[in-house]
């Protein structure tokens, strides 16, 4: 088979069925039990770091432990 | 050792520039020539002065460069905001097409002078200045590259000139969007590429955990446009001399490969990047996170995966094939999804402080920026119905769609992040003046309701004053008959977008004089070095 026809075939089936269950996966793992605190911590970060860069990691960390004790 | 480097490198690209200038074959590329041997001067006697300083490691923000380019966006979006009032003033009175600007600054080289100047100078440099605010913020981590951020910024201007000069002096490759000839290009791609190094390198060292979705969406945008620029930009330069290339695509090839770009251009330069501002400074400005973070994901991926096979919808009834169009026009049907779950996410982000509306002028600016999103992303794709389109295109409505996404939505969320960005950056207490941010917002709004309804009219008359056949089944209209029954539209357009520039003079001003006179934050922020 020629290179376009081969392409072609190969982007009509295999490569649109993994695209389509890589989306399918995205969607089911967002929905996933346990994922609720980790979003909303990723959907609170641009309110901690607004003046000055994090330090080191320790200081990250405890950022964390700040939301989990206020969540508490 | 690492200047001396540098001072080699520049001194030759001056040489090589000045060589380049003296075998020009034509004035284009003599001028880009002469741009490249400046800039390069320039940069060799800066790094020339500064050899053997002694350099402080920098802590904190790098950010020097997104004052120069919240500058720059502010500047270039008032040329380019006046270049779109004086040719949409020259359709309405043909008087103004002068005699003596003929070939230099006539109505055909002024258009991509408008349109580049809009996206890529005005849109491009509010990207790259918020991406950069917004990936320090976000990573909590200092921009990678060190001065690789000021070369973005100064190489993205030197592209722009690159653009613009070769415009008026007619170097162009005459795709839409992509107007600009192979020296810019190029150009563009290496300064694309350091770009794409300080985002990446950035998130890369971040301390936070995850990545937030606003660089999801930024990162999204730079390298999709990356991909986009280079496969469209694929020509072979008739010589090394001259300004002038040749595509390696041809006929119906070419043509969907530029409009599989355009469109692109479109979701990823216009959407993409505008969303990532969107995801960050609506949350800052309404001091509430966003409506739903699983929304925002799944909103992510599903422009990621639509979008891009959008394009053919530019070409029906053409030589592309019938499947290509129809393909085209699904996927566009099928982004009415994911873009409008991102307009709800930005709207309900301000569920439970809907009472800021009234207060704050900022905020009802992005409000209307977000809701003109879900108005241009619901007329998108109605419009890329083949047979909406066979009305639709080549008429005034295409224009009235890409004006109401980017007048609305583009410059709309482009002006709330600057009156958000430039107190946060030049540390002021609080803008110089809310009311004169009211009168931006209102002279904006009715601006793009004029502009947009006088080429809904304009448009649709154009469409069926085209295709109204007599009874023989000849046309009963000459070309000529839709621009004399369009003249009103024109007046009422032009007037609705000197009423948007007349807003924009109104932000500068404003914005000039917060840093000028608005009062020092006092808070310890203040001691930080200056850049």
């Amino acid at each position: 088979m020629e290179k376009y026809s081969l392409m072609r075939e190969f982007a009509d089936s295999w490569f649109l069925l993994a695209m389509f269950s890589f989306f399918v996966a995205v969607v089911i793992w967002v929905f996933r039990p346990g994922g609720k605190p980790l979003q909303k911590e990723a959907a609170g970060i641009p309110f901690k770091h607004e003046n000055e860069p994090a330090v080191d990691d320790t200081d990250v960390v405890t950022a964390r432990d700040n939301i989990k004790e206020t969540r508490q | 050792m690492w200047d001396f480097v540098k001072l080699v490198v520049l001194g030759a690209v001056v040489v090589l520039a000045a060589i380049a200038a003296n075998y020009a074959r034509d004035v284009a590329y003599l001028v880009h020539a002469l741009i490249f041997m400046a800039a390069a001067g320039a940069v060799f006697l800066y790094t020339l002065r500064n050899v053997g300083k002694v350099k402080v490691a920098d802590t904190g923000y790098m950010d020097g460069v997104i004052r120069y380019g919240v500058i720059a966006t502010a500047a270039w979006g008032l040329v380019g905001f006046f270049m779109g009032v004086w040719i949409a003033s020259e359709l309405a009175f043909p008087g103004l097409n002068f005699q003596f600007l003929e070939g230099y600054g006539n109505f055909g080289r002024l258009r991509p002078l408008h349109t580049s100047a809009v996206i890529f100078a005005f849109g491009g440099n509010a990207l790259i200045a918020t991406s950069f605010y917004v990936v320090q913020r976000t990573s909590a981590a200092r921009l990678w590259g060190g001065n690789l951020a000021w070369f973005v910024f100064w190489g993205y201007q030197l592209v722009i000139a690159l653009a613009a000069t070769g415009y008026v002096l007619g170097a162009t490759q005459s795709k839409e969007y992509a107007e600009f000839e192979w020296v810019a290009d190029w150009s563009l791609t290496v300064v694309w590429v350091a770009y794409l190094m300080v985002f990446m390198g950035t998130l890369y060292k971040r301390k936070e955990k995850h990545i937030y979705v606003a660089n999801w969406f930024y990162l999204s945008f730079i390298v999709t446009i990356a991909m986009l620029h280079i496969v469209n930009n694929l020509s072979i330069p008739v010589s090394l001399f001259g300004s002038k290339s040749v595509q390696v695509f041809s006929g119906v090839q070419d043509a969907m490969v530029q409009w599989w770009y355009g469109h692109n251009a479109v979701g990823f330069f216009l959407t993409a990047g505008f969303l990532g501002m969107m995801y960050y400074f609506v949350p800052k400005q309404a001091e509430r996170p966003v409506f739903s973070y699983k929304l925002s994901i799944i909103h992510f991926w599903a422009l990621i995966f639509l979008y891009i096979w959008a394009g053919p919808h530019h070409l029906h009834y053409t030589a592309l094939p019938d499947w290509a169009g129809t393909l085209g026009m699904a996927f566009s049907i099928m982004l009415w999804m994911p873009s409008w779950g991102g307009m709800i996410n930005g709207l309900m982000t301000l569920s439970g402080a809907w009472d800021k509306l009234r207060t704050d002028p900022i905020i009802r600016m992005m409000v209307v920026s977000v809701a003109f999103y879900g108005m241009s992303t619901f007329e998108g794709p109605m419009m890329s119905i083949r047979a909406v389109n066979s009305l639709s295109h080549y008429t005034d409505w295409t224009i009235g769609h890409v004006h109401s996404g980017a007048l609305g939505w583009n410059g709309m969320i482009t002006f709330g992040a600057l009156y958000f960005l430039v107190p946060k950056l030049w540390h002021r207490e609080r803008l110089y003046s809310l009311p004169m941010v009211s009168w931006h917002f209102w002279l904006a709004t009715i601006g793009i309701v004029l502009y947009a309804s006088s080429m809904w009219v304009s448009g649709i008359m154009e469409g069926l004053m085209w295709r109204e056949v007599d009874a023989q089944g000849f046309l009963v209209n000459s070309f000529a008959d839709t621009v004399a029954a369009k003249w009103p539209m024109n007046v009422v357009r032009a007037t609705g977008g000197a009423m948007y520039l007349t807003g924009a003079i109104i932000m500068c001003y404003n914005l000039w004089m917060t840093v000028k006179r608005s009062p020092a934050k006092a808070e310890a922020t203040a001691a930080a070095p200056a850049e």
